[in-house]
């Protein structure tokens, strides 16, 4: 993992505001043709994450949220994959490698936000997820899903202005939100940040998210294993030496005695 | 002079340098052979359809639950074959001669256990041909990563530690020797991988905080792991040795087996011990009487895994009868199947907000499997020396030499 290494300046990410959202579906049919992915249901409101769509609207009352994948900025998923198929790339996307991948499926458990999907359909089956358009970020442009946006509901930028836009958003119209942006911590921060007029759970998000970074989890058991080891090994060897001896000690003994 | 005598009838003796199976469509149908047959036949069909059909058809895992049944089997596959570890730990690191007579089958068992579980954890793999990957392929900081080093190391120690037995048969006495010489350094790696790899299978689930629930997780969890894994591991030993004698007519030597008795009833009572004491200190006590399915399923755990074989391991006519200590042997690795299969699904069932019941492929594989192990064991205990020879000898009537082939197949 290379957390230190990030340049926060460098990464981008995504801003959805809940309260300006409109359930219009244009950032999931423009997902769906940039990825080329198949159509999966007539009516987008209904549909879910799958390996055939990355992204979805769903409604909740009057209010529409957007699910997809957050781009954390220390991924569980990078952290947990055996054989390093995940990367979290200098422009913010996490991104999979399927040529590495064995199929093991730690990454759909390990994601905080449960966003992975999994080719179950197939033989040689591959995980899928938002790649926050990649290619295009390298090109210099926005995502897709941000580009087809009518409104302000779904920005496209680098990752400080984002926080500054979301920040601003809530001080100017405090009555109009919910005092909270949904990413900013959530799992030791993520590329992708979330408003919302109500409280996030309301929405189908997971506020159980610590606001600890996933590897640091892990880490307080890996970062014991040296220890295990040198320990364990001197102990064991040396329980090996002195039961040795004591049981050399008393055969001895045991045969001097039958000599006296 | 009961080497010669066997060494002239026909019947397989293990000083023979001749490696015999019996044919399992000779000699009459019994139930259990009939039962075999039927899990074989459906644990082929699974396999067929596992790999022509992929995953999804063949399993009940889905987005939401990636891991079932045969993560749950490797959890206690690799947690019975615990045994291993810690009978050749005692016998050569810490010479104690009596558990001599067991390393052999408690090491057996152990390296088939794993060799079950590595063919099940490939099965599992989504891209089974990138099996070999984690061997160039490497994140340091993934517990997956660390789990697949040890049990690609801990089962390298097995082949060392189970080596003797097959090297003196066929009077390999050089590399026997060589190998007789590493055994210690052997064991003490293996002990320390062994410790790693099966608190790592707790570490996985660290991840997972917001997604385990409470009862289960714990930042403790790998010593949880780790600790139970022993109690389990010494009751399978109990309980093998107990089956053993039955099917093999081997002499049940009840000191070693109360003594492995004792040594799981410690270890229970420190892993009850500790459960609590945790539940008191952060706070989840609450949860421990909340009306929810979990809080059955972990009290199920509770009773069947810790007080039932705590109350008979402690009783002053059962702990030192056989009766008893096979009874609480099952128990206590009843409890332990229960703890792993609750940790790998019933902790999720909420968060995940979806349930699961594993399919009839994955039940079957996973029948089929096991089966495959228990015959190999067989094959090996008849064909090796694997329990003590005075013991295996003397159960085996020496038989007249004039006598056939046939003569023994109509006795």
């Amino acid at each position: 993992m290379s957390t230190s290494k990030l340049n926060l300046e460098n990464q981008i990410g995504l801003l959805f505001d809940a309260t300006e959202c409109i359930g219009c579906g244009a950032c999931y049919e423009a997902c769906k043709e940039e990825n080329n992915l198949p159509a999966t249901n007539k009516d987008f409101l209904k549909d879910h994450l799958s390996d055939k769509t990355y992204t979805v609207v769903e409604e909740y009352g009057d209010v529409y949220a957007r699910k997809m994948c957050m781009h954390c900025l220390e991924p569980a998923c990078v952290s947990v994959c055996p054989v390093g198929a995940f990367e979290k790339t200098e422009l913010g996307p996490v991104l999979y490698n399927e040529d590495k991948c064995i199929g093991c499926r730690y990454c759909m458990q390990a994601c905080p936000h449960t966003v992975p999907r999994y080719e179950w359909g197939k033989t040689s089956p591959g995980v899928r997820k938002c790649v926050l358009c990649h290619e295009r970020l390298k090109r210099g442009e926005i995502t897709a899903c941000a580009e087809a946006c009518p409104v302000e509901a779904t920005v496209c930028g680098k990752l400080p202005d984002l926080i500054a836009e979301a920040k601003r958003r809530i001080n100017e119209h405090p009555d109009k939100y919910y005092p909270h942006i949904y990413g900013l911590e959530e799992a030791g921060g993520s590329n992708v940040l979330i408003l919302s007029p109500v409280p996030f759970d309301q929405l189908g998000y997971s506020t159980k998210i610590p606001k600890q970074s996933m590897p640091d989890f892990t880490m307080q058991a890996m970062e014991k294993i040296p220890t295990v080891v040198s320990v364990g090994g001197i102990f064991l060897t040396g329980m090996y030496w002195l039961t040795k001896r004591k049981n050399q000690i008393a055969k001895e003994e045991h045969n001097n005695e039958k000599g006296n | 002079m009961k080497k010669e005598i066997n060494m002239l009838n026909d019947t397989p003796v293990k000083s023979e340098k001749k490696f015999y199976i019996k044919n399992p469509f000779k000699g009459p149908m019994t139930f259990w052979k009939g039962v075999s047959f039927i899990i074989v036949i459906i644990g082929l069909y699974s396999l067929y359809i596992r790999f022509t059909k992929g995953l999804g058809a063949s399993t009940n895992l889905s987005d939401f639950v990636p891991w079932g049944l045969w993560i749950g089997i490797d959890f206690i596959g690799v947690g019975l074959a615990a045994a291993g570890f810690t009978i050749a730990a005692t016998a050569h690191i810490f010479h104690n001669h009596k558990y001599e007579s067991i390393t052999r089958p408690a090491i057996l068992s152990a390296y088939i256990g794993y060799m079950m579980v590595v063919a099940l954890l490939i099965i599992d793999l989504g891209k089974p041909e990138h099996f070999y990957h984690p061997v160039y392929m490497w994140n340091i900081h993934s517990v997956m990563f660390e789990i697949t080093w040890c049990v690609i190391c801990y089962s390298t120690i097995l082949t060392i530690e189970f080596a003797p037995v097959v090297l003196e048969k066929y009077k390999f006495n050089k590399l026997l020797k060589i190998v007789k010489k590493i055994t210690p350094a052997a064991v003490i790696m293996g002990v320390i991988f062994s410790t790693l790899h099966q608190s790592s299978f707790g570490s996985l689930y660290l991840i997972a905080p917001a997604k385990v629930y409470p009862l289960w997780y714990s930042s403790f969890l790998p010593v949880h792991f780790f600790i139970s894994c022993i109690a389990a591991g010494l009751s399978m030993i109990i309980l093998s040795s107990y089956l053993c004698a039955r099917a093999f007519n081997q002499g049940l030597n009840i000191r070693i087996l109360s003594g492995l008795g004792k040594g799981a009833l410690t270890v229970l009572i420190i892993e009850l011990v500790f459960k609590f004491s945790e539940f008191f200190s952060t706070g989840k006590t609450s949860l421990l009487f909340t009306h929810a399915s979990e809080t059955y399923f972990f009290w199920l755990e509770i009773i069947l895994g810790f007080v039932i074989p705590i109350w008979i391991l402690t009783h002053p006519k059962y702990k030192v009868n056989r009766t008893g200590l096979y009874f609480a042997s099952i128990f206590t690795i009843s409890g332990f199947i229960l703890n792993r299969m609750n940790v790998c699904v019933t902790s999720l069932v909420r968060s995940s907000g979806e349930s699961y019941v594993p399919s009839f492929e994955e039940v079957g594989i996973t029948l089929f499997l096991i089966l495959a192990a228990v015959y190999v064991f067989k094959v090996v205990v008849e064909n090796f020396r694997v329990f003590p020879e005075e013991e295996s000898v003397i159960e085996v009537e020496p038989q007249p030499v004039e006598q056939s082939d046939g003569l023994i197949f109509n006795k």
